[in-house]
């Protein structure tokens, strides 16, 4: 018998090893805002059978999408998503860094071009992934404080 | 070697095999570009020069570069007029200016305004300055007259100084210098040091730049000296721009103990870096400099365009 904090969910995403302390922004990239429609628990500062401590996110009803992966990867990097049909973990994959991170970030630089009302996505080059460091495609800047800016 | 439809948004963008390949071409079209010999190369081609800010230097010596190809350019003459400022984007003005011409120049205010237009135009496209971004050909004719004043850029003592921290185009010589085994020497005032960042990238590449201070020190035995404007903005104190500004001039006491071949370089326009009277020594080639510009664009256009002499 599987020992839970909160009752087992049938159908919906477990967001599990969010690097500790990240669980609120995860929750601001998979849009979870006061208007909420379906339930939502949320897990912070856990022991982790790995190391150290964890948040854990769990969403009923909703499976992500592949932009809201990659947002997770830069600031969880560690984050496995669990997909729950029936009780059961139906899939599991690790978040993957993208190689290049394409319409997720908005540019640090406020003299950027991507900030000038021009028709293009952002695109950063990942140029390290632990710590996550990310060079602007356009401007050429490295990027601080990436959860800031996540469009 | 093909280059054709490149597009040359940074200095990175070309190896140094092809960098060695634009000075090697921009070597034979010395003449050309003195008007001694004549060509129509560029004959029914048309170079599109975008300039949404002012230039000088760089916006002529583009405009002579294409004319002495037998070429012509059309341009926008004033940026208050353009469509900047009617709330045209980049990307439209960009995928017009694509159909009539065969390659684009431009010079923008805002960084990664030339790799945005490389995205959307079908014809290379030139940097010739974005922001406080890049400016490759800048860097290309720095390299190029190194190595004709200096006589090559390996082992050889190049001394840079003035603003290293805030000055772009010093950070991508700087790389550059540092891919073609130069000897560096960063001289400058410790708020104006050559980024970590920078000097980190060299090290990677197994050149470790000295740091300095003192530029009369370093004169001494260096083979080339390239300065850079300090401004007067990055220092809230006047008196304090006033003292690191006067010891970083160069006039021809500085220059007593020098080599005798010592290359002086500015990426012009000049203040009081350089006193007047440096102007008629040997050592003075900034005018050279300037000139090496026209050659060097030539070289980059034809290659871009393709097409031989
Ligand atoms: N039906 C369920 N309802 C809620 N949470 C679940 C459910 N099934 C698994 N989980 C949670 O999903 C995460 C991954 O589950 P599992 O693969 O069994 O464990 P682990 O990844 O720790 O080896 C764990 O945090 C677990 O508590
Ligand atoms: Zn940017």
């Amino acid at each position: 018998m599987k020992e839970f904090r909160v009752t087992p969910i049938r159908n919906g995403t477990v967001i599990d090893h969010i690097d500790c302390g990240q669980a609120l922004k995860v929750l601001r990239i998979i849009g979870i805002n006061d208007s909420v429609q379906y339930t939502v628990s949320v897990l912070l500062h856990v022991p982790s059978k790995k190391d150290g401590w964890k948040d854990i996110i769990k969403v009923e009803d909703r499976e992500l999408d592949a932009k809201e992966v990659d947002k997770i990867s830069l600031i969880a990097p560690h984050a496995t998503i669990n997909i729950i049909r029936d009780f059961n973990v139906a899939e599991k994959f690790t978040v993957k860094m993208p190689e290049v991170a394409k319409g997720i970030v908005k540019c640090g630089n406020p003299n950027c071009i991507t900030n000038m009302n021009e028709p293009v996505e952002t695109e950063f080059v990942i140029e390290s992934k632990d710590p996550t460091v990310l060079r602007c495609l356009y401007c050429d800047r490295i990027q601080e404080n990436v959860a800031d800016r996540l469009v | 070697m093909n280059f054709k439809g490149t597009d040359v948004v940074s200095i990175r963008d070309l190896s140094r095999k092809q960098i060695e390949h634009v000075m090697d071409l921009a070597e034979e079209l010395v003449p050309y570009a003195s008007g001694e010999k004549r060509t129509r190369v560029m004959d029914g081609k048309i170079l599109a020069n975008l300039f949404f800010e002012p230039s000088t230097r760089t916006r002529l010596s583009f405009e002579s570069a294409m004319v002495r190809l037998g070429g012509r350019f059309i341009e926008i003459a004033q940026p208050q007029n353009s469509s900047i400022v009617k709330g045209e984007t980049l990307a439209d003005t960009i995928r017009m200016v694509d159909g009539y011409s065969d390659a684009i120049v431009l010079r923008h205010p805002h960084e990664g305004a030339a790799r945005l237009a490389a995205k959307y135009s079908s014809k290379p496209v030139i940097n010739a300055g974005d922001g406080a971004g890049q400016h490759p050909t800048q860097t290309i004719l720095d390299l190029f007259t190194i190595r004709q004043q200096a006589g090559g850029i390996a082992g050889k003592k190049i001394v840079l100084v003035g603003d290293l921290k805030y000055g772009r185009t010093a950070h991508s010589l700087a790389e550059a210098l540092g891919m073609f085994g130069a000897d560096l020497t960063f001289v400058a005032p410790p708020v104006l040091q050559m980024p970590k960042d920078t000097i980190s990238q060299l090290e990677k590449s197994g050149i470790s730049p000295h740091l300095s201070s003192d530029l009369a020190e370093e004169v001494s035995d260096a083979d080339v000296l390239y300065i850079t404007r300090i401004q007067r903005e990055r220092f809230p104190d006047p008196a304090e721009y006033n003292k690191v500004a006067g010891s970083y001039r160069v006039d021809r006491s500085l220059l007593r103990d020098a080599k005798k071949n010592l290359a002086i370089l500015h990426p012009l326009p000049r203040v009081d870096e350089i006193s007047p009277e440096v102007d008629n020594t040997e050592n003075a080639k900034y005018f050279q400099q300037a000139f090496n510009g026209v050659p060097v664009r030539m070289a980059l256009i034809l290659l871009l365009l393709g097409g031989d002499l």
